[in-house]
């Protein structure tokens, strides 16, 4: 067993040795400390990637300013070694441990683990090993921690049931509060590990992966879902808070260079756009805002506390935020000289975000970016993100002439029934995007497109259909690359092995998890990581497990299908993304939900709420208190869903 | 060809402080770029009116004294910061030291006159205390050997540079455990001894010392680089 003080000992003789030792130290600015004898309950918060990496990350900043408010919980934080620190570490035994106290992970009372995208499941398995812990969830006893996971990517918790003992399906703010009560009940009356999963089961938002049990039918999809236990909800509704806590103000500040290096503010959450292929989109509604004085004074408060020279106003769609020109405005105008940077992600493609851009006149104009997404209309239209080809160069035309040389233009290829020539498509639109650009600013036009590969994710309208083929990618890429060369062009791309690695594992079930174990024990680990990303070790775990990666990946699925990930409900019904995704394959648009209720399900499971939060805050429509509800109700209008079933 | 516009300076008047500060443990290995962030940070919290160079991508007027290599402390940094306001010292280090990181501790604080010579003009030389973890027998010999030598001919990122002439003093402590070193290395630009390289040529692992920057020597005739009161 290793103390602190081993730790702090060994840290000595190994940091010296391996690069950017200042990830591995903490006791950076702003950094909380507590009294670890005399607090109750310990949670680590660990991300599993670089601390470069999981720095930037606002779910763990929100909950351990959270957590360490209470006075009977700690939080601290661990990130994973990078490989060089790791070799050091195994080579003496030296446990994974935290940055604040130096305690090792099995030390904790719990461990949570974000989970923001797939490409980290491999390095949570790694985590757990290097801190001593049981890989799996069955195999921990009550000495062990409680291991917990939360983040977008756990809407389908499936590929990783075997490794983590409860899940926070949706927003952790409230729950983890919850946990950790039930947690030191556990601690306090010695009871069975399954006693406090049976406890956890039942708070709204968990998932015990233990609790359930699939049945596959011949074809090795699912029949249904067996619940095993009296407390286990089915299906298991995401959790939400009502209203955004007041914003993080006081973040760590670290002595290392990372990436995004900047105070995070996050306007609103959830997005009314609807558009198709967007998994943040489906599983983050209802739409919640901040207002923009709250936003202001937590900048305010934040420059104060970390003396960081950026701002990220975060959301998934800038331009949607109500008040967005009062925010610019009001931003611009309290911080103006005095050297803050502002970024504004996430712009629809309309003049208008020029304007929005250009109210911010401290900003430095690098590069502006847009997302068309697509290059036609027809195929905008079928992934509902409807943005005329006219706009985008007007929009482009304006972005030049305020002074930005480079814009940015996001696509993906994949997109259901893309053709070559909708990809040939992006060249010409990126093209005429530096046409214009030349017009206005000549040979300082720039224009860098970013292709990535669009990967269907679950509780999306398209969580049905096939990915591309990595020869179907490879031809789209061959075709860019040699369209998209020349002076002002740059051309960034996926690698399609680990756009198949991010699709098994989407849209995987439980036998996922077996190929997870067997791609970690073969070498996985930093799939992220273009120069560790081991595609060989997952081809033979799907060989050693005896599965088809291509079944989760080209298969077609049946629209009656049920998925691995149902018994988890984001609330948005399959109803709803069945029609949704009908209407796709007609090239039917949906409006911006803000202007027409489209009954996706969040209402009426969170009636209630909503009723008790009226107003501005959500921007679902109004909902009457319950006596006046039933004749509301009847008022929402669902378009009839033509059913297709196996059979046809 | 390519043409740098430079913006016409406006008529902001700057006010220079020079500081010394110790950078102690938590900051150990944060390199020196991230030192002048960490800098600049302190500054704004600090809400003092830094000064930011004009043009389009504007930098802190930031200068710091040469780098310590990752992984040393030192207790005499310098740095020169430049400010839009002539506040009193006092103030500015109060404002300083209440918002200092864990790392840095300012010691003091002087306003030199915006025409003083750069930092690396005004140091010749750099104390350092090296202090091995792991006991070596014959310390006494492997220094004698170095002392003696008439060169010291070393190949560090693909040059061949004589450490000898950079080595300005050498003495060794009594004590039995931890052994101490105490050097005193050529500290100016271009002729730069560092530490470590010392410790490898005397046989000794770099790593399996503490290396701290105790003092600077300066320039004899430079008189602003000391505190008006220590």
């Amino acid at each position: 067993m290793f103390s602190p003080t081993d730790i702090q000992t060994k840290l000595e003789q190994i940091l010296p040795r391996v690069t950017k030792p200042g990830r591995y130290t903490g006791g950076e600015l702003n950094q909380v400390v507590k009294d670890w004898q005399n607090t109750e309950i310990k949670v680590a918060l660990a991300f599993p990637d670089l601390y470069d990496l999981g720095m930037s990350n606002l779910g763990v900043a929100i909950l351990y300013n959270l957590i360490n408010q209470r006075q009977d919980a700690l939080a601290e934080r661990v990130y994973l070694p990078w490989v060089d620190m790791e070799a050091e570490m195994r080579a003496v035994n030296l446990p994974l441990y935290s940055l604040e106290t130096k305690h090792p992970l099995v030390d904790f009372d719990i461990v949570g683990i974000s989970l923001p995208y797939e490409t980290l499941y491999t390095n949570a398995l790694n985590l757990l090993d290097l801190g001593g812990i049981p890989l799996f969830s069955a195999e921990r006893t009550e000495e062990h921690p409680l291991v917990i996971a939360g983040g977008h990517a756990t809407f389908n918790p499936e590929p990783m049931h075997a490794f983590i003992d409860a899940f926070v399906i949706g927003e952790g703010e409230e729950a983890i509060i919850e946990i950790i009560e039930q947690v030191k009940k556990w601690r306090n009356n010695g009871s069975s590990r399954h006693e406090l999963l049976s406890n956890l089961a039942r708070l709204w938002g968990v998932y015990v992966p233990a609790f359930y049990e699939p049945v596959y039918a011949h074809d090795g999809t699912i029949d249904h879902m067996e619940t095993l236990h009296e407390h286990a909800p089915m299906p298991v509704i995401k959790r939400i808070v009502p209203k955004l806590p007041p914003p993080v103000t006081r973040f760590i500040v670290p002595y290392v260079d990372v990436i995004h290096n900047r105070i995070p503010i996050e306007i609103m959450r959830g997005c009314t756009r609807g558009c198709r292929f967007c998994h943040a989109g489906m599983v983050t509604r209802p739409v919640r805002e901040r207002t923009v004085n709250e936003i202001v004074e937590a900048i305010e408060t934040a420059l104060q506390q970390t003396g960081v020279e950026e701002v990220g106003l975060l959301s998934l769609s800038s331009s949607d935020y109500t008040n967005i020109l009062e925010l610019v405005k009001a931003v611009s105008e309290r911080f103006a000289g005095q050297h803050v940077n502002l970024s504004l992600p996430s712009l629809r493609i309309e003049t208008f975000s020029v304007d929005l851009m250009d109210a911010l006149r401290d900003s430095k104009r690098h590069g502006f970016t847009l997302a068309p997404e697509a290059a036609t209309e027809r195929m905008r239209e079928i992934i509902n993100k409807p943005v005329s080809t006219r706009q985008l160069l007007d929009t482009a035309r304006e972005i030049y002439r305020r002074g930005w040389t480079t814009i940015k233009l996001y696509f993906m290829i994949g997109h259901p029934s893309e053709t070559l020539e909708d990809v040939q498509a992006i060249a010409d639109l990126c093209k005429a995007v530096l046409a214009e650009g030349r017009k206005v600013i000549g040979g300082r036009a720039k224009v860098n497109a970013g292709v990535s590969t669009f990967v269907p994710k679950p509780h999306t309208p398209f969580q049905w259909v096939p990915c591309d083929t990595i020869e179907q990618i490879h031809l789209k890429q061959e075709l860019l690359r040699r369209e998209l060369r020349g002076k002002g062009l740059k051309l960034n791309w996926n690698d399609p092995h680990e756009t198949m690695l991010e699709a098994w594992l989407s849209r995987g079930d439980r036998r996922m998890a077996e190929v997870v174990y067997q791609a970690w024990k073969h070498g996985a680990k930093f799939d992220a990581w273009k120069e560790i990303f081991n595609y060989a070790a997952w081809m033979d775990a799907f060989n050693l497990v005896g599965l088809d990666p291509t079944f989760y990946t080209h298969r077609k699925r049946l629209i009656d299908e049920t998925f691995p990930w149902e018994h988890i409900s984001t609330s948005v019904r399959k109803k709803f993304l069945t029609e949704d995704y009908l209407w796709s394959l007609r090239g039917q648009t949906r409006v911006d939900c803000r202007e027409r209720c489209f009954a996706c399900g969040i209402l009426p499971t969170f009636a209630e709420m909503r009723s008790l939060n009226p107003g501005e805050v959500w921007q679902c429509p109004e909902v009457k208190p319950k006596t006046q509800r039933l004749k509301a109700a009847s008022t929402i209008q669902v378009d009839e869903i033509p059913v297709i079933t196996s059979g046809d | 060809m390519k043409f740098l516009l430079l913006p016409v300076e406006t008529e902001l008047t700057y006010t220079r402080y020079r500081l010394q500060f110790g950078k102690t443990e938590a900051m150990r290995y944060t390199g020196h770029l991230d030192v002048y962030r960490a800098w600049e940070r302190l500054i704004r919290r600090a809400r003092l009116p830094l000064a930011y160079s004009q043009g389009f991508n504007p930098h802190p007027k930031i200068s710091l004294s040469p780098a310590l290599p990752l992984g040393f402390t030192s207790a005499c940094e310098l740095i020169d910061i430049w400010l839009e306001a002539a506040i009193p010292s006092e103030e500015v280090f109060v404002a300083l030291d209440e918002s200092s990181p864990p790392g840095i501790k300012v010691h003091w604080i002087n306003e030199v006159p915006v025409s003083e010579p750069a930092l690396p003009a005004i140091i010749q030389s750099a104390c350092y205390r090296v202090e091995l973890l792991n006991r070596i027998e014959d310390l006494a010999d492997r220094v004698d050997t170095i002392t003696r030598a008439s060169q010291l001919l070393r190949s560090r990122r693909g040059k061949t540079y004589d450490l000898k002439p950079l080595i300005e003093d050498i003495e060794l402590s009594s004590a039995d455990f931890p052994q101490v070193i105490n050097l005193q290395l050529a500290c100016r630009e271009g002729a730069t001894g560092r530490p470590d390289e010392f410790l490898d040529e005397l046989g000794i692992t770099p790593h399996l010392a503490r290396i701290h920057r105790a003092s600077f020597v300066f320039n004899a005739e430079i008189t602003h680089a000391y505190p008006a009161r220590e």
